[in-house]
């Protein structure tokens, strides 16, 4: 019989429906602004300290939702956006040192819904305030550090061996060791070639300008940059986490580029300094007086560069080795950095100093900057920018080693304490494996966030408004059916993204709107199939039959190649255009289930199986 | 609205009018894309844009002159939506802190400045966007160029990215004829207008192929008017529930989304007219005959006979 669905495809429909509702009603309820409290050496917090902080926070007039424990940590829900940055200066200067606070977003989903973990939309940052850095990892560099440290241990592996060597070169992927005769060279090139497989060996010259040339395999580069890239975005996960932002975003974009998001973040200076920095330590012994200058280098003091003193080129250790590091004053009110090592480390820092009692050891903070320089070309009159990569080094102690040195000490010579505090979060969230360059830089203020949703949300109120009264009033009774569609079109879109996780922007509701315009095209077509059907003279079961069966085609096709075309901005589109992408590509599919299904379902349900005298269309 | 289905218009016979309104257009566009050059947004030519809100409605005068007296060069600055909103833009950007000194430069005066956003785009990323942007629209025709011979035939395909150029190069030309700034939302536009438009020819498309195969008659223009007046109500009601939403997108969207509501607006009355004129139109000088559908024949009968 014309125009019934069996009763499976109503319950199919149901179903999908009902799950559509469920993912989607956790967008209702927008997260609280809320400040996370948690004691900085992971015990948990005296519930005293909390309601001391609750005070502070009534006094100060900051309307308090609840108060929530979780494991150790506690979670203060605030009632208005505006008061949370002031909340969490008031709660720190309350618990002092002891304890973190951060600022967080709460999810409100109620538990029901959590039930069936539905939770709603993540907000880009342009809804809701934040910063976007884009870095660049500097590969050369990663590259030149590798070779360095090889350097290193080549030189203390033929110091060993009794080997004579003059000096040691580096070029952008290759290492060169001169020596004084080709025997020295060819006993050099055995030993160091049994213990470093990684590279391609050549000789060059001859007698007393014989080179040990060494290169490293294309495959050894690609392993140093995706370690630097890996070991990069590992440190900057760490250093987001200590800066405690909610939600923070640490990703790898394309070959060199990580991405890092960090919601609610104002304060763009410091959030740049520690995402940034790209300082770190080196300990190094005091070169001796009858050391070779080709072993050693002049370094200037940090603090104080009419000083300097003379340092030997091998390094003892780099902050890599440290496995935790704390800031605290010494017994003259200075600020210093308490340093453990890891086991190798330790080792390391033992045996160095052991046989060198008496001898000064230097505390060498170096620092990777960029500076960009415009160069005009002469002919073109075209400017380019060029970005020059420099390493400021200096150091930042120097001092006699009384007894052999072990696992932990301190460093002491620091500028200020936020210095040492820095410091000592530098260190224990480890340091770049290769120095990042700032690219891009979006930063959005908490206003503008909350003007775009409500403006997001007006526009697609309305526009919605338009298009139902629109369809109702051309389509009638199947206007009604149109509408309904569109509703259930628009639930069903903003539950896949909620399931899949997607984030929501600006030009995602923008693509939502557009959605919303285009999603009513399939119901068109069918619709004015139907009636060009009626006016031919066909019956009204046949016309609806019809009408549906002969728009399909033509609604694939036409779906077909906007949702190819989305694809494509979905992969190279990057930030703005992704969102506008996700939200169209989903909108594409989940319309075309509505407006063929859905409707379909109401048509046959209204009119299937019974004599109609007139149809409403 | 019923007479308009009944409607029955001699697109066919109008269509040197349309190719000369549609080259009009064209040669305004590319002359203005030549000449005027685009106004390209940060996201494409690197530089620092901040944008800063005033307790009162300062002097953009002054602020620029306090800029360019402070060492910044080549500063754009100008009203964004209210007038106490500031937009300054400044195109040598030499290192990412730029953003952070303006804000403090502005401040220096005692005035009540407070940051609503900070852009900075490095120069290579802004390269390397424009180079990918490029060619994920080539991509994105190519692309539907092919799924449209595969579909349809050859003929087709030509017609539609023949029409699809046409529209976007006509959004292009106005956005250089009148210097809106042409940034990422409104290239993400564009490849949603290529969308559009393409789904609205591919309908027109659908109705001839089946026109063809059905009616009797040898005359193509004839069959192209006939599918074209019977898809016509359909292109009306869809373009216009889009115009609508795209409205309130424009009106009530807000600052940041204005320039991709307009893209998508023009883009749409573009791409419906298109659809209507020139992808049926540009049909007949590629010379579509009966014989070009035929071995495709087949497969409609049984399509129709296999109806449950």
């Amino acid at each position: 019989m014309l125009n019934r669905y069996p009763l499976w495809k109503y319950l199919l429909i149901l179903v999908v429906l009902v799950v559509g509702l469920i993912y989607s009603l956790p967008n209702l309820f927008p997260a609280d602004p809320a400040i996370q409290v948690s004691d900085a050496q992971g015990d948990s917090l005296d519930e005293r300290q909390i309601s001391r902080v609750e005070e502070a926070l009534i006094d100060s007039d900051i309307g308090i939702k609840a108060i929530e424990e979780t494991n150790g940590q506690w979670l203060i829900r605030l009632q208005s956006d505006d008061d949370q940055l002031d909340a969490r200066d008031i709660a720190a200067d309350v618990l002092g040192s002891d304890a973190t606070v951060a600022l967080n977003l709460a999810d409100a989903t109620p538990g029901w819904l959590q039930a069936f973990s539905a939770s709603p939309m993540t907000l880009g940052l342009d809804l809701r305030g934040g910063v976007h850095f884009l870095l660049e990892v500097d590969m050369d560099a990663a590259l030149t550090q590798r070779l360095e440290v090889n350097a290193s241990a080549m030189r203390e592996l033929l110091r060993g061996e009794r080997i004579r060597y003059r000096n040691t070169t580096i070029d952008e992927r290759s290492l060169s060791i001169s020596f004084g005769s080709a025997e020295d060279r060819d006993t050099a090139r055995r030993l160091i070639s049994r213990d470093f497989p990684n590279f391609e060996y050549s000789n060059e010259g001859d007698g007393r300008a014989s080179n040990l040339v060494m290169t490293l395999s294309d495959q050894t580069v690609n392993e140093i940059q995706d370690y630097a890239i890996n070991q990069n975005l590992t440190t900057l996960r760490n250093r987001v986490n200590e800066l405690g932002v909610a939600e923070p975003m640490v990703q790898r974009q394309g070959p060199s580029q990580i991405v890092v998001e960090l919601p609610g973040v104002q304060d763009t200076v410091a959030a740049k300094r520690i995402v940034g920095a790209t300082a770190n330590l080196e300990f190094r012994l005091e070169a001796r007086n009858d050391t070779p200058d080709t072993e050693t280098e002049r370094l200037e003091f940090r603090n104080d560069p009419t000083r300097s003193a003379e340092l030997m080129r091998d390094v003892i250790i780099t902050g890599d080795s440290v496995s935790s590091a704390s800031n605290s004053f010494d017994e003259n009110g200075r600020p210093q950095v308490n340093i453990n090592l890891d086991g190798t480390g330790g080792t390391l820092m033992n045996r160095a100093t052991r046989t060198n009692i008496g001898r000064n050891m230097a505390v060498l903070f170096i620092e990777h900057k960029s500076e960009d320089r415009v160069e005009i070309d002469p002919e073109t009159g075209e400017e380019t920018i060029i970005r020059e990569p420099y390493v400021e080094r200096g150091l930042i102690s120097l001092a006699t080693i009384q007894s052999a040195l072990g696992n932990s000490f301190r460093i002491t010579g620091l500028d200020s304490p936020t210095e040492a505090a820095e410091l000592a979060l530098l260190l224990r969230s480890g340091s770049l494996a290769a120095p990042i360059y700032f690219v891009q830089e979006r930063t959005i203020g908490p206003s503008l966030g909350a003007e775009n949703i409500e403006r997001g949300l007006l526009s697609v109120q309305i526009g919605l408004l338009l298009v139902v009264l629109f369809m109702l009033v051309r389509y009638k009774v199947f206007g009604v059916f149109a509408n309904i569609a569109l509703a259930l079109n628009l639930t069903l879109l903003v539950a896949v993204m909620s399931m899949l996780g997607a984030t929501l922007t600006l030009p995602g509701i923008a693509g939502i709107v557009l959605t919303l315009g285009m999603a009513v095209d399939a119901n068109v077509l069918i619709f004015e199939r139907i009636r060009e059907e009626l006016r031919n003279g066909m019956s009204i079961q046949q016309a609806i039959h019809a009408g549906y069966e002969r728009a399909f085609t033509s609604i694939v096709d036409a779906n077909i190649t906007t949702l190819l075309v989305a694809v494509i901005l979905f992969s190279i589109g990057t930030g703005p255009v992704k969102g506008f992408a996700v939200t169209l590509s989903i909108g594409i599919l989940t319309s075309m289930f509505t407006a063929l299904l859905v409707t379909r379902a109401m048509v046959n349900l209204t009119y299937g199986s019974k004599p109609v005298k007139k149809l409403w269309i | 609205m019923k007479p308009l289905s009944q409607l029955r218009i001699d697109f066919m016979g109008r269509r040197n009018l349309a190719f000369i309104v549609s080259a009009l257009m064209l040669i305004i566009s590319i002359g203005a894309i030549i000449f005027q050059q685009l106004n390209l947004g940060l996201d494409f030519t690197g530089g620092t844009l901040v944008e800063v809100r005033y307790g009162a409605v300062p002097s953009l005068d002054a602020i620029r002159q306090l800029l360019e007296d402070s060492g910044f060069q080549d500063v754009s600055v100008q009203t964004f939506g209210a007038s106490t909103e500031i937009l300054i833009r400044i195109q040598q950007a030499f290192d990412a802190d730029v953003g952070n000194d303006v804000v403090s430069l502005l401040r220096a005066n005692g005035d009540s400045v407070n940051l609503v956003r900070a852009e900075f785009v490095g120069a290579q990323v802004g390269d390397q966007l424009r180079d990918q942007s490029g060619l994920g629209l080539l991509v994105a025709l190519g692309v539907v160029m092919l799924y449209v011979a595969f579909r349809f035939q050859y003929k087709f395909a030509l017609g539609a990215l023949l029409a699809l150029l046409h529209d976007v190069i006509i959004v292009v030309g106005v956005f250089a004829l009148f210097k809106l700034e042409f940034d990422l939302t409104v290239l993400a536009a564009i490849l949603a207008v290529i969308g559009y438009s393409l789904n609205d020819t591919i309908v027109v498309y659908d109705r001839i192929r089946e026109t063809i195969r059905t009616s009797r008659i040898d005359d193509m223009p004839q069959i192209f008017n006939e599918a074209i007046n019977a898809t016509l109500s359909r292109t009306l009601a869809t373009s216009g529930t889009t115009v609508l939403v795209l409205l309130a997108l424009l009106l009530l969207g807000g600052d940041m989304i204005e320039n991709f509501a307009i893209a998508l607006l023009i883009g749409i009355v573009v791409g419906t007219f298109s659809s209507i004129y020139i992808s049926g139109a540009l049909l007949i000088p590629l010379k579509l005959s009966r014989e070009d559908l035929i071995p495709t024949k087949k497969e409609t009968d049984e399509e129709e006979e296999e109806l449950p």
